[in-house]
């Protein structure tokens, strides 16, 4: 049987959840199906990875892997590949996974597919190109084969197993010792968190102004249960921090419901948003591409009609 | 401080995207720039008014992504390296830096640096992959950076926040696009950029091998994505935000 592997980031302690997603794809896919855990907390987090699907998971607490970016996991990964020889290696699209699999990619030789949404087999991918307008198939060659999947593709579903833990003991040479993290700064935010909160109140360039970003907090306050989110051009102007990107390149969100002001609607932004179920835009261009995939569009300014909103909301609730 | 950037020539993305059979029409397409490796110029030039040294481009692509190097060079870069070749059409990721980790490890580097991800393929990965090649650790996702003669300290974006990285030279990093503000080219560095070395490579010039370069990945399907369709659009005449209670009420969310 085809041996598949799921590399599982975790994160204080936290199985993160796109790695519950992908055992979940995984077992469907009818092969054996193993987790990979690298740093503090993967032990423990065997259990939860069981539960979702893994039959195995290799495992190591070692801080080694948590201090240095991505050079010691692709080492360790590339000697369990070397002794366990997996069909399929399934990554998340997270930062330090996508460094990793990168690395591992030069190493065992690897063709690595990135931006999946679908597994259709282990050596079978689907992906979009054209910021999501088509779908491609692509098949991949070679073993082991490497892919990077999407968080929000696949719902998780527990099957309720139990993994047999595997330490990993893999000795990591000083010279893949040298990206050292020093510092770690971690935004707590309030309110629901964005990939999971039902309601997304999402700014845009549209905005004008950095300070109009209170606005949507204030509104977000206002409806109660909505987290705020922006697109990729007001993280690089530094009006919020990265946390808020929603995208290609950012979170992916499917809230039950999304307003947007000030969005213009690119593709790239359009691809972390488009499964909400109920999409209302504010924009003051009426031929705005946003406008073409929302329920609800108003041409409008969306600093005129924040305020009225928040007023609105507030005298509805009472 | 010798610093070698990743660019790459891309078809305008403004234009909307074309297959040629199986793969991204390349050839006879309207090209640029990727706008995202303006920021790697722009950082590596920086660097070198600090440090000085010398800022070499390195390309993979069609012939015609030698237009891309000369932007590159017309905003301040010393020169540039194009590896050209009609066996990397289709080049995924692992061949690409394959590629450019071969035409990288002919100069004399300490520091490379590409974008976070390409504007037409976004694999995000091939910065990775060549760091491992090169045999060198990597900072990616950084938008600040500092260094010194021989070791740098940038910020890293993660999800929630950021982190403090620290390494030595050599070493690789990807930037976005929140770095730094690219400069525009000046006439006089159009003028300049034409009288630069571009050094123009083959794969065998490269001593690669035709396995070194064979592509693994094939579209073997392609469909339409299923589209969202345009729901009712309305001026704002000053009920706006009474329609968009509405909706939020009949989504009963209020
Ligand atoms: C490789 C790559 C990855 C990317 N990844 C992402 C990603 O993950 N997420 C993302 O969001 N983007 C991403 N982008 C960027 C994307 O292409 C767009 O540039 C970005 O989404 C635009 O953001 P915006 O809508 O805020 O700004 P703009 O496109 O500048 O739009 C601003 C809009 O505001 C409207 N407006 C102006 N004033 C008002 C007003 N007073 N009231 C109402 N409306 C007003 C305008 O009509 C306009 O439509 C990526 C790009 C690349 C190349
Ligand atoms: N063909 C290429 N030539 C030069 N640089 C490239 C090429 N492909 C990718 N890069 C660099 O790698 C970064 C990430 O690309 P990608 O992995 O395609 O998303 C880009 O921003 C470029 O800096």
């Amino acid at each position: 049987m085809a041996k598949i592997w799921v590399f599982a980031e975790v994160n204080n302690g936290k199985v993160d959840t796109a790695a519950l997603e992908i055992l979940t794809k995984a077992r469907e896919l009818g092969g054996e199906v193993e987790a990979v855990a690298l740093g503090p907390g993967s032990t423990d987090a065997a259990k939860e990875l069981g539960q979702y699907g893994a039959t195995t998971v290799y495992a190591s607490d070692d801080e080694v892997y948590a201090d240095y970016v991505a050079q010691p996991a692709a080492h360790a990964l590339h000697e369990l590949v070397k002794e366990h020889a997996p069909e399929l290696i399934l990554f998340a699209t997270n930062y330090d996974s996508r460094d990793i699999a990168g690395r591992l990619s030069a190493r065992t030789g690897s063709t690595l597919m990135s931006n999946c949404f679908d597994i259709l087999g282990t050596d079978k991918a689907r992906t979009t190109i054209f910021g999501g307008a088509t779908v491609v198939d692509v098949a991949l060659e070679g073993t082991p084969k490497i892919a990077l999947v999407r968080p929000k593709s696949f719902e998780p579903e527990a099957s309720g197993g139990e993994a047999n833990v595997m330490p990993v003991e893999v000795d990591i040479p000083d010279d893949l010792k040298k990206a050292k993290r020093v510092e770690r700064h971690e935004e707590q935010a309030s309110g629901p968190k964005l990939e999971e909160a039902p309601i997304v109140i999402s700014g845009g360039r549209g905005l004008q102004d950095a300070s109009n970003f209170e606005l949507l907090d204030q509104l977000a306050g206002a409806i109660g249960n909505a987290a705020v989110g922006a697109t990729r051009a007001v993280v690089d102007a530094g009006w919020v921090p990265y946390a808020y990107q929603i995208g290609q390149t950012g979170t992916t969100v499917k809230p039950g419901v999304y307003i947007a002001f000030g969005i213009s609607g690119a593709t790239q932004h359009i691809v972390g948003m488009k499964g909400a179920k109920t999409i209302i835009a504010v924009n003051k261009d009426e031929d705005a591409p946003i406008f073409q995939i929302a329920d609800l569009g108003i041409v409008g300014d969306a600093l005129k009609i924040l305020p009225q909103l928040i007023e609105e909301i507030k005298t509805r609730k009472g | 401080m010798n610093i070698a950037v990743c660019v790459k020539h891309i078809p305008d993305p403004n234009l909307p995207g074309e297959l040629d059979g199986q793969r991204l029409k390349r050839e006879g397409v309207q090209g640029t720039l990727d706008p995202g490796d303006e920021f790697g110029v722009e950082t590596a030039l920086q660097l070198k008014q600090a440090h000085e040294g010398e800022v070499t481009l390195v390309s993979m692509g069609p012939p015609q992504a030698l237009e891309g190097i000369r932007r590159g060079l017309s905003m301040g870069a010393d020169k540039g390296v194009l590896v050209s070749d009609d066996s990397l059409q289709g080049a995924d990721a692992l061949i690409t830096a394959r590629v450019l980790a071969a035409a990288i490890k002919r100069t004399d580097f300490d520091l490379v640096i590409a974008g976070v991800e390409s504007t037409d393929g976004y694999t995000g990965t091939m910065p990775s992959t060549l760091a491992e090649l090169l045999g060198v650790p990597q900072l990616t996702f950084t938008n600040a950076i500092e260094a010194t003669g021989d070791a740098l300290k940038v910020h890293r974006q993660t999800v929630d926040g950021y982190q403090v990285v620290e390494c030595s030279l050599p070493a690789l990093i990807t930037v976005t696009a929140g770095v730094n503000e690219p400069r525009y080219a000046s006439f006089k560095g159009i003028m300049a950029a034409k009288k630069k070395p571009v050094e123009e490579l083959s794969v065998a010039d490269l001593g690669l091998s035709a396995d070194d370069v064979k592509v693994a990945q094939n579209i073997v399907d392609i469909s339409q994505a299923e589209e969202r369709k345009a729901g009712e659009v309305i001026e704002d005449d000053g009920s706006g935000a009474a329609k968009i209670a509405d909706y939020l009420k009949e989504a009963k969310v209020i």
